[in-house]
Formats: C-alpha cells, sequence, structure tokens
C-alpha cells in the first residue's frame, strides 16, 4: 500500500510519519500532485493558522488538488478545519469538502487553546471501529467545527462539536491520533483498512 | 469532558536521564527513550523533557534524542532548556517535538514569545515560569529560580499570555523538593487571571495533593518529577484515586 502524507510546510508531520512507522507501514512525504494522485490512502496534517497554511497550500496547487481526490483521504487537526467551507481564523475560505464552518471557542466561557485529552462519543464509521464510547483522545485547538451532518465523532468543550467528519472518501478528525496512545492508533489501522 | 493532565518531567543532560530514577523494569535507567516509553505505557498523559545541558554541542544531541522520543512514545511530550530563537525551536518541532518550552529566555526577550507563536502556533508555545513569594509577593526567578528578577509573578502571566502563550508551567520554588504539596493558593489565582491551560509544578509528594491541585488549585495539568520516577506514586493508581475523588482523567 502506498501511503502518502501531504507535505505542505504545517504541522508535525514527522510524528505522524512514526505512528504509521508503528504500524508498520512506511508513509512517503511528498507535495507532488502526481504522487499524491497515486497513493492509495492520503494523510493531510496540519497545526498552527489557517490563513498562513491556505496559502500554503495554494502556493502548491494543492488546494485544487485535494477536493478532487478519490482515494481515502484523513485529515487531522488544521486539516480537518481546512477541508470545511470557511474558518473563522484569519477569515479564511476553506477546501469546501465539509459543509460546514470553524468558529473560534467563546473564549469567555472556557480556556482557549482546549489542550488536552477529551473523550469521544456518537461514533460513527469503520473509522471507529473497535473503538469504545467515551474514549479518550488528544486534542489541541482554539477553533472548532459544530455538529454537522457530516460528523461522525463528537466531543464536547463549550458545548458539543465535531470530533470527526466523513464525506464520501474524506474523512477527518479534530484530534491527533498520532498522540493519541493506543485509541489513535486503533483509528489510524481502521483507516488504513478503509 | 476535557480531563486533568498527569505529566512526569524528565532532566536531561548531554542526551541521558539525571538522577533519580528508579523503575525496576528498565533495563537502562538513564536512557530517556526507554523511560518515555514507560511512562507512555502506564498511564502518563504527557511528557516533559528538561534538558540541563548547557554547551552548543550537546544542543545536536538534544535533537536526536526529540527524534528517537518521538519515533518510540505515542503521547504528546513537551521540550525545554536553554531554548532562545525561533531557530532552536523549529529544529525541535521537525524532528517532532509537540510542545516547546522557554523560560529565562522570554523573560530577558519577551518578544520572542511573539515570534514563536505567530510562527509555529499558540498550541506549542509553553512558558514556563519559576517563582517565590517574598515579603507576599510572587516574584519570577530565572536560571532554575536562582537569579530574582522584579516581575510579578501574576503580571508576567498576564503578559505571556497576551504575546501568545498556549499554556503556562508554574513552578513555586518555596514548594518544589518539600514534597509537602503544591502552591494552590497562587495557582488557583493565576488560573482566575489566564484564560490558557496551567500546569502546576513543584510540591508534589503524596496522592492527595494531587486532588487537592486540581480541585483547590484549579490547575489544568499536574507535572512532577520524583515521586514518579521512583515509583512513590504510580500513575495508574493516582488516576485511580483522581477518579474516585471526582475528578475527570483519562484511565
Amino acid at each position: 500500500m502506498k501511503l502518502v502524507i501531504i507535505d505542505y510546510g504545517a504541522g508535525n508531520i514527522k510524528s505522524i510519519q512514526f505512528a504509521f512507522e508503528r504500524l508498520g507501514v512506511h508513509a512517503v512525504l511528498s507535495s507532488d500532485a502526481k504522487e499524491i494522485q497515486a497513493a492509495d490512502k492520503v494523510i493531510f496534517p496540519g497545526v498552527g493558522a489557517a490563513g498562513a497554511a491556505m496559502k500554503m497550500l495554494k502556493d502548491k496547487n494543492l488546494d485544487t488538488l485535494i477536493p478532487k481526490l478519490t482515494q481515502p483521504v484523513l485529515g487531522i487537526c488544521l486539516g480537518l478545519q481546512l477541508m470545511c467551507r470557511y474558518s473563522e481564523e484569519d477569515h479564511t475560505p476553506g477546501l469546501g469538502i465539509f459543509d460546514v464552518d470553524v468558529k473560534r471557542f467563546d473564549a469567555s466561557k472556557v480556556k482557549v487553546p482546549q489542550i488536552g485529552w477529551n473523550s469521544i462519543n456518537s461514533l460513527k464509521t469503520e473509522l471507529f471501529d473497535g473503538v469504545n464510547e467515551d474514549s479518550y483522545i488528544y486534542m489541541v485547538h482554539s477553533y472548532f467545527v459544530p455538529k454537522c451532518d457530516q460528523t461522525i465523532a463528537e466531543a464536547t468543550y463549550d458545548g458539543a462539536y465535531s470530533a470527526a467528519l466523513r464525506r464520501d472518501n474524506f474523512y477527518a478528525t479534530q484530534f491527533h491520533p498520532e498522540k493519541s496512545s493506543s485509541v489513535g492508533e486503533q483509528i489510524l489501522k481502521n483507516f488504513l483498512a478503509i | 469532558m476535557l480531563s486533568k493532565r498527569i505529566i512526569p518531567c524528565l532532566d536531561i543532560k548531554n542526551g541521558r536521564t539525571v538522577k533519580g530514577v528508579n523503575f525496576v523494569s528498565l533495563r537502562d535507567a538513564g536512557d530517556p527513550v526507554e523511560l518515555a516509553a514507560q511512562y507512555a505505557q502506564t498511564g502518563a498523559d504527557e511528557l516533559v523533557f528538561l534538558d540541563i545541558t548547557a554547551t552548543e554541542e550537546a544542543r545536536a544531541t538534544l535533537a536526536n534524542l526529540v527524534h528517537d522520543v518521538a519515533e518510540a512514545i505515542n503521547i504528546p511530550f513537551t521540550v525545554g532548556g536553554g531554548i532562545r530563537s525561533v531557530e532552536d525551536v523549529d529544529i525541535l518541532l521537525k524532528n517532532g517535538a509537540d510542545k516547546i518550552s522557554i523560560n529565562s529566555s522570554a523573560v530577558r526577550n519577551p518578544q520572542l514569545i511573539n515570534d514563536l507563536s505567530s510562527k509555529f502556533g499558540s498550541q506549542c508555545v509553553v512558558v514556563a515560569i519559576d517563582a517565590k513569594e517574598i515579603d507576599g509577593q510572587w516574584k519570577v526567578h530565572l536560571v532554575g529560580g536562582k537569579v530574582p528578577t522584579e516581575l510579578d509573578l501574576f503580571e508576567w502571566a498576564q503578559e505571556v499570555e497576551q504575546r501568545g502563550a498556549g499554556e503556562i508551567l508554574f513552578t513555586s520554588m518555596d514548594h518544589d523538593g518539600t514534597k509537602d504539596g503544591f502552591a494552590n493558593k497562587a495557582l488557583a489565582k493565576m488560573c482566575e487571571l489566564v484564560n490558557i491551560p496551567v500546569i502546576a509544578s513543584g510540591g508534589a509528594g503524596k496522592k492527595e495533593h494531587f486532588i487537592d491541585v486540581f480541585k483547590d488549585g484549579k490547575a489544568d495539568a499536574a507535572l512532577a518529577a520524583s515521586v514518579f520516577h521512583f515509583g512513590e506514586i504510580p500513575i495508574s493508581e493516582l488516576k485511580n484515586d483522581l477518579k474516585q475523588a471526582g475528578i475527570q482523567v483519562r484511565i
């Protein structure tokens, strides 16, 4: 199987690569359109700010490529947020894969960023096969995606929100499966099996 | 619901764990990678590596160590000690660190906080603050707590938040090493004043101290070294006790 992690300059991609190596799968880091298109599975990572990350995607012409991919794609953290319609962060138009907008946590009600282990529930799809309801996963984020039709896992911070989304071949997690201990490993394994 | 975090801290010198580790199950107690893996498996929520090496050559050793740790463990970790520039941070993050922590260099050059958070995002910038109470006033100290400054702890905490820190690691020099409990009053005050997570450090001796630091100190996470390294408080037992006390933890 050929697994490609999209390398566009945003994020701790080394950790994702290591996580797959622990599962016995070598992931290639690439920003090359042909190599990404030819992959069996694609990881779309991201940490940092939405505006800067979207600019880096555009510079590499990846903003038009990603929504057209037909193989299973897994967005992680900021990757998930960029796959949405629009983000309040830097007023950034997204890739429009998910029909929902990204909002900022209300700092008058909760600490921002949310950092730490939160539990996920209402788990749907094969991405969560073998994962128990209320399992803990590692989250680090200031912006969030509200619950919507494409939500396949929920978490609660300033109210319930989307911990994971899916549309067709596109999956995405707000949390970091590569940093979420054995639960995260199960989720990555499930993605590889899709 | 978001859980409270338990964070063992490892002191590193020349790529090796310094003193104070007594794990019977470890083949090599000086190997930070093996120790980190052990902690990841036994319920630690996160790890902090504090590099106490001074020389430049050792900085390269640290980057290699970060790489090896990232390869081995599946929980987040923070690296601190001697970080002075955007370039220092870039190397550590590229090697797989999730967060970095700055302390004295942030006091000497507060703009560094802004620079790091705008380049890498607030989420990976931890500002560590060492402080001591002098005549009823909490004052920030530098160089591992040795050098006093005129900075007020609470004002500095608010400033680092405004400059873009994603988290504060607050060590009370008055409590560190006493095993007599955390600085809960100062912690609670800080948690009221800032709206970013606060990691409490200094004073852990018994399991009850952790219950107190979350209930009275309002901390988001608690860091300790010797009580974990010497096996005095097994993390799994600690988490069971915290859960019994009604505190949300990952088990």
